[in-house]
């Protein structure tokens, strides 16, 4: 149960903006911007191989407009969904109240989901997702790992076997390879919260 | 060409950067700057002064400069008039109000503190609609005004216009054939306001608009959208402007106007 099958990266959103935009605030406006700092993401991506996670946290950022929250967001999550060279997944935190429409409508538009850190220690499947997906989710998450003998148990019904591979095609738990378990995203990364 | 303005009683963010817009036109049909007399009246220079409107003119009319007041302390103004051409003024549109925006949106109009966020967000998508569309410069400017006779409530008045090739412009190689004969001011308008339709194929893109409206409708506002001889609108029950005006004197460019009014007690 020890097992930590990915070694996941943070990557915090608020120093990278500083990084690429002169602002006296951590303010992610304008798609140009929302662009070089997905760019930097994807730089820092290219060297974690060909299987990453990435907590991607927007703690430090003020105020993120749709135009960002599209490239940041869902350009960057769409990019590695159509990788098949590559498996990347992902956990945003800081996903406070005040960012949390704009996310929520850039990933609808593109027909996205994604697991959001929304208050601390608090994650949620946000997106475009079925009622299936939601609760097979919800259980993973409730679990934290699921062992490959428990999985049967897990999703009895078809329609939950197929929300679960639904779930780990989309990026949104990981299932193992190697051991066939199946790891709820949010444990993945809880030693970096 | 002068513009006579000494007789200028008040004008608010809507007039200031349409001046502005009609010394650019104008500038561009002659050689050399127009002419502007400014307000007689030195309450009304003053608030032109606190607005940035005579900085903001500079590029755009020959002036004699006013008298320099006093200043009276802090600035009362919600967002001096700014230009905006490039991303970085974008980022500088946001950075200026995030000190005063979130004071006067909760004093002013009632509305919670992590309203400055969606009305900062408001704010850049509206400005970055000249930067990506217009392929010119244009201003913004907003102010918390008391239109006690009008409404009896306070309201926040965002303007933004630019000088560009507005909206028929933008969406035209992209969308007029699919509209035929019927393609003018009003099918662009129609087809970026009420559709989300842009000059882009990306599919993230042309929401901007649709999620300004979104906002502007949960805190009761208008947003009307003028371009060349067309205007189109959403408009709450407080407003009677009509939601789609055609044949109206040609505009260049665009000018997006939205009023956000101050919530009304339970």
């Amino acid at each position: 149960m020890s097992e930590r099958p990915i070694d996941p990266i943070s990557i915090d959103v608020g120093e990278v903006l500083q990084r690429n935009v002169t602002s006296l605030y951590a303010t992610l406006v304008t798609r140009p911007t929302g662009r070089a700092v997905r760019m930097a993401i994807e730089t820092q991506l290219r060297g974690a191989g060909t299987l990453s996670l990435s907590l991607i946290d927007f703690s430090e950022v003020v105020i993120i407009d749709f135009s960002c929250a599209d490239e940041v967001v869902a350009k960057l999550l769409q990019q590695f969904l159509d990788d098949e060279a590559r498996d990347a997944f992902f956990v945003f935190r800081g996903v406070h109240e005040p960012h949390r429409d704009q996310i929520e409508v850039v990933l609808a538009r593109q027909g996205l989901a994604a697991v959001v850190e929304s208050r601390p220690g608090d994650f949620e499947l946000v997106g475009v997702r079925t009622e299936a997906e939601a609760r097979v989710w919800g259980r993973v998450e409730e679990c934290g790992t699921v062992e490959p003998e428990d999985v049967a148990h897990l999703a009895k019904e078809d329609e939950d076997r197929e929300a679960l591979n639904s779930l780990s095609l989309r990026g949104l738990v990981f299932r193992s390879p190697k051991s066939g378990r199946v790891h709820a995203l949010s444990r993945l990364v809880s030693h970096l919260l | 060409m002068l513009f006579d303005a000494r007789h200028l009683r008040w004008a608010d963010p809507n007039g200031m950067v349409a001046l502005l817009v009609a010394g650019t036109v104008a500038g561009r049909a002659q050689e050399g700057l127009p002419r502007l007399q400014l307000p007689d009246s030195a309450d009304v220079s003053g608030y032109l002064s606190r607005m940035g409107f005579h900085e903001a003119a500079r590029e755009v009319f020959e002036f004699d400069a006013p008298q320099r007041r006093a200043s009276g302390g802090l600035s009362d103004v919600l967002l001096e008039i700014t230009s905006v051409a490039a991303n970085a003024d974008v980022h500088a549109v946001i950075d200026r109000v995030q000190d005063q925006a979130g004071a006067i949106l909760a004093s002013k109009l009632g509305y919670p503190a992590t309203a400055v966020v969606q009305f900062s967000v408001i704010l850049s998508e509206v400005c970055q609609n000249i930067v990506e569309h217009a392929e010119a410069p244009g201003w913004v400017a907003a102010q918390a005004y008391n239109w006690a006779r009008r409404l009896g409530r306070f309201v926040v008045v965002i303007s933004v216009m630019d000088v560009g090739r507005g909206f028929r412009g933008s969406l035209m190689d992209e969308h007029s054939a699919r509209y035929g004969d019927r393609w003018g001011d009003t099918t662009a308008l129609e087809a970026a306001f009420l559709h989300g339709l842009t000059r882009f194929p990306d599919s993230g893109r042309g929401q901007g608009i649709q999620q300004i409206r979104r906002q502007v409708r949960r805190w009761d506002g208008a947003i009307t959208i003028r371009s060349g001889t067309a205007r189109i609108g959403q408009v709450p029950e407080w407003d009677d402007t009509p939601p789609l005006v055609d044949g109206l004197a040609p505009l260049p460019g665009a000018q997006i106007s939205i009023i956000l009014p101050a919530r009304v007690p339970e």
